[in-house]
């Protein structure tokens, strides 16, 4: 069997098996280890939602929670990722229970053709808990505090390109949602 | 993309022994950058060694006082950690303006001292590109080279090294510690670890091959204002044209030492000790600091405007500095 265990080196051009979670649903996958995360999840899996713009980790469409993490998945391979929980936008919310940032989304209409959306919601989401957790940005005029949410919600959500420029609404969207949590 | 074999290690000499049994291997970590170019063909390595599991994560406390980071911690946490904004508040500084958000979240202290050039030649499969492809020539010496180095290049390359992060560890005395296939360890000052490019612009650090990056070695906090300004097209996410990572300490309103290096202007984080030396007595530190750092520049038509951009930056980052310490 062509495993990807530790320490057991795969023989070139065998697949790896990978297990973790995507959406709480535990997942096991046989892939050729150049898989990326995103075409794992999309095209093994068929969860279509998280998309693939530049697939070198400029535009954000592709970006996911990994452990609780917004990365860019085009840039990270599957087999890397043994045991994480992922979470995509299908796994945020649903038609019938919306999460509070997708239905934000919608009232600001933070979005004109959509393709970067599942991408925009899911970096918001890490984007949010990130500065629970404190973690500073290049416009925090203090290191430890930041008080101009707009400039603070542009900053931290620059790994993401909009093609249609919502980026006003965008704002309100996010700028909504933290403002209801606090 | 190549076909690679990939294992998973679960310690740093099981690291440098997979390396060792397999010649060509290439470490990966966050693998922000070595993915990409592994799209492109840039980078074609055999076998991927998976170092993501074998610790390296944290951030300690050194009996000098100082700091130690490990090659593993992701950029966002290095930013966020408590101690490093308030002892060494350049660094933060300087992390939190490279990439973005999700890239910091994935990108690691090692791997960004390996960070390659941005430079457009380099990425360019079907121009010459001596970094890429040795002896196949530099399309950029006079080709767009806006972005690319005005001092410590050659004839073989004018490539810049892009990291921020390095530029702040270079102002902070930073070492690099590693471990190396035999089983030693190594300390490498910030200021030796990467090589200019000379006639072997693709030869870019001074680690052997399969030497591990292990830590960052910070020394004690130094004090004194501490900035990071970086210049650059867009407002975020984007490359500097110039930045400057400076430890600034006055008495009153009398500038008595200053550290200052640049990022963007070079093959390696840039900075002259000699120009910091005797700044009290200067009448204009700013000019004083860029004459001496930037003697012998060679820039191009297309980025000679980075010196007078830095000098006029450097005056008012001092300028600026000195309001807050005598506020």
């Amino acid at each position: 069997m062509a495993g990807c265990l530790p320490a057991v080196p795969t023989q070139r051009g065998a697949t790896c098996d990978v297990t973790f979670s995507v959406n709480g649903v535990a997942r096991t996958l046989r892939i050729d280890p150049r898989t990326t995360l995103l075409d794992a999840v999309r095209d093994e899996l068929g969860l279509t939602g998280s998309k693939k713009g530049c697939d070198q980790g400029q535009c954000g469409a592709c970006t996911m929670l990994v452990e609780g993490r917004r990365i860019n998945s085009c840039l990270t391979f599957a087999v890397m990722h043994e045991g994480d929980e992922i979470t995509t936008i299908e796994g945020l919310g649903s038609q019938d229970a919306l999460h509070p940032m997708q239905a934000a989304f919608i009232e600001h209409d933070g979005l004109q053709c959509g393709y970067c959306t599942p991408g925009q919601i899911c970096s918001a989401v890490g984007a949010i808990d990130e500065i629970r957790r404190g973690v500073p940005s290049h416009v925090s005029p203090d290191l430890n505090r930041l008080d101009r949410l707009d400039e603070e919600i542009r900053e931290r959500m620059s790994g993401n390109i909009c093609r249609c420029a919502a980026y006003p609404n965008i704002v309100s969207a996010i700028r909504d949602v933290m403002e209801a949590q606090q | 993309m190549r076909q690679f074999t990939y294992e998973r290690v679960s310690s740093p000499s099981e690291a440098v022994q997979a390396f060792a049994q397999t010649p060509g291997a290439r470490y990966i970590a966050g693998g922000t950058n070595l993915i990409d170019l592994m799209k492109l063909g840039i980078e074609a390595p055999g076998h991927l060694i998976d170092v993501n599991d074998i610790g390296l994560d944290g951030i300690d406390d050194t009996p000098e006082g100082g700091i130690r980071i490990g090659a593993l911690v992701r950029k966002s946490d290095v930013a966020t950690d408590p101690r490093i904004r308030s002892g060494y508040p350049v660094l933060a500084r300087a992390l939190v303006s490279g990439a973005s958000g999700q890239l910091r979240n994935k990108a690691t202290v090692g791997g960004n001292l390996l960070q390659r050039t941005r430079c457009l030649y380099f990425y360019s499969g079907d121009l010459p590109c001596n970094k890429r492809q040795p002896g196949s020539g530099c399309a950029a010496q006079e080709g767009m080279s806006r972005g690319l180095a005005v001092i410590g290049g050659s004839n073989a390359c004018i490539a810049t090294y892009p990291s921020d992060m390095a530029v702040a560890l270079r102002v902070l005395d930073a070492e690099v510690e590693t471990l190396l296939p035999n089983g030693t360890t190594k300390r490498i000052g910030l200021a030796d670890f990467h090589a200019l490019p000379g006639d072997t612009p693709h030869v870019e650090s001074v680690l052997d091959p399969g030497e591990l990056i292990t830590a960052v070695v910070v020394p004690k906090p130094l004090g004194g204002i501490q900035r990071y300004l970086k210049l650059r097209d867009r407002a975020s996410y984007a490359f500097a044209n110039v930045s400057i990572a400076m430890i600034a300490h006055f008495d009153s309103e009398d500038l008595d030492a200053v550290r200052v290096a640049f990022g963007g202007m070079a093959p390696r984080p840039w900075r002259k000790e000699a120009a910091e030396a005797g700044i009290s007595f200067a009448a204009s530190p700013a000019d004083h600091i860029m004459d001496i750092a930037f003697e012998g520049a060679k820039p191009t038509e297309h980025n000679a405007f980075k010196l007078p951009l830095a000098r006029r930056a450097l005056a008012i980052l001092l300028d600026e500095a000195r309001v807050s310490a005598t506020s």
